[in-house]
């Protein structure tokens, strides 16, 4: 892997405190057998420190979004291992690994996965009422979130009353409701407009600010731009690894012709 | 920064250095730090030579510094250039063709994995990204700098398509020798 780090990092990226938020080794999943077999995810290392961002960028196809479900327990690897907060999460029992998407993952998805039949805080709430809450204490977070993401006067809507930003807006809110260690986003910009886009590299930008550990997959350059450390990901494989954080190049108005 | 600049930003009414460089800053936002202080003074010295503005110094009011002190206005030459300016379609070109002869060069003479250059290019890209999608950010929306910076972030992202374009193929031809 070629790292071109800068020196400066983010005091936010320092995961020299302890163990990793997420630690993968030799993580592999493949699909069929003999001639058809295909490896989608081929042998993957990774860590993730806590408060940082990671963007894996690739084509599709190359297995990002693979990855991100084998992370999150949304499909079973091939083999390799797997840690969150230090805890061996590959192999656990079906009813373990649903706890654990439930309480300690947070997910963002391309096409929102909001519930059409709930209102927005409803669907913000419902998290922290399967994992146990009282209905109380869950309506109050969910109200709490919704105003940390801009849409508490929304809070009654239906998801189909809201522009693709704001229903991603709720995605994401939910996601935080049972405030996990880590979230997981898989093309969370990916259905959204330009503007709309922006909305969300915002509240992304605010999350991260906060101390949120995040992994996003994309093809979307300017999310992945959000990230601290940005990975290559081809044919199921790291190719490539660079940190983006760091000082100003001072050059933004070369870009324009303003320097010759 | 082009004369021509300089020179339409008179067309509105005759005005002092530091007022050309404030109205610049404004418009420019971040992008305006990059700018050379005496660049103006410069620029302004070139035109006045070349007839296409006159300076007047018999303000003294305020200002100390001789070159603040002027008034700049556009003669009937300046008037005219500005016209032009105004009227050309010029665009800047960018130079795609070099790179896309550096993948082919480099992989022709066995002198480097295109793949590897193209990573390389996108680190760089998505660094420009990154800060120009900041700067955007932290200007007021609809600012005259925010407007520009989205003009920069929107070609980085056009430049990072290419490259994705860019891999694809190299990839393919990767894998079929």
């Amino acid at each position: 892997m070629n790292d071109t780090t800068d020196d400066i990092a983010d005091e936010s990226t320092d995961d020299a405190a302890g163990t990793p938020v997420l630690r993968v080794r030799g993580l592999r999943k493949q699909y069929g057998a003999g001639e058809g077999m295909v490896r989608a995810v081929d042998g993957v290392d990774l860590d993730i420190g806590a408060a940082e961002t990671v963007a894996v960028m690739g084509p599709s196809g190359c297995g990002k979004s693979t990855l991100l479900h084998l992370l999150g327990g949304l499909e079973r690897p091939s083999g390799g291992q797997v840690w969150l907060q230090g805890r061996r999460i590959d192999g656990i029992g079906e009813k373990a690994l649903a706890r654990m998407r439930r309480t300690d993952i947070g997910f963002v998805f391309q096409s929102f996965h909001l519930m059409e039949e709930l209102t927005a805080v409803e669907n913000v709430e419902l998290p922290a009422l399967l994992a146990g809450r009282s209905p109380r204490a869950a309506r109050e977070r969910a109200a709490q979130l919704l105003e940390q993401v801009g849409l508490a006067e929304r809070a009654h809507f239906l998801p189909s009353a809201l522009s693709g930003g704001q229903r991603q807006r709720v995605a994401l809110a939910r996601a935080l409701s049972n405030e996990p260690p880590l979230v997981l986003a898989d093309e969370p910009t990916g259905n959204l407009d330009s503007a709309a886009t922006v909305e969300v590299l915002r509240l992304f930008e605010s999350l991260h600010r906060r101390g949120q550990t995040l992994l996003i997959v994309t093809h979307d350059a300017r999310i992945a731009a959000t990230a601290d450390r940005l990975i290559s990901m081809r044919d199921g494989a790291f190719v490539d690894e660079t940190r983006l954080g760091g000082g100003s190049t001072g050059r933004l108005g070369a870009l324009v012709g303003l320097e010759d | 920064m082009h004369q021509e600049v300089i020179l339409a930003m008179l067309a509105k009414e005759p005005s002092h250095g530091y007022q050309l460089r404030a109205r610049l800053r404004e418009a420019l936002g971040p992008l305006g730090e990059a700018l050379n202080a005496g660049h103006v003074y410069v620029t302004l010295t070139r035109l006045e030579k070349a007839g296409l503005l006159a300076a007047d110094d018999t303000d003294r009011s305020d200002r100390s510094d001789r070159s603040d002190r002027k008034v700049y206005a556009l003669t009937p030459a300046g008037q005219q250039r500005v016209a032009e300016w105004i009227a050309e379609v010029s665009w800047p070109k960018p130079d795609l063709a070099q790179f896309h002869l550096k993948l082919i060069t480099a992989a022709a003479a066995g002198l480097s994995d295109p793949l590897a250059i193209l990573d390389a290019q996108r680190r760089e890209l998505l660094r420009r990204l990154r800060e120009a999608q900041r700067a955007a950010m932290a200007e007021p929306a609809h600012s005259d700098a925010a407007l520009l910076l989205e003009g920069i972030v929107l070609r980085l992202q056009a430049d990072l398509r290419w490259l994705e374009a860019c891999e694809k193929n190299w990839t393919l031809r990767r894998n079929r020798s």
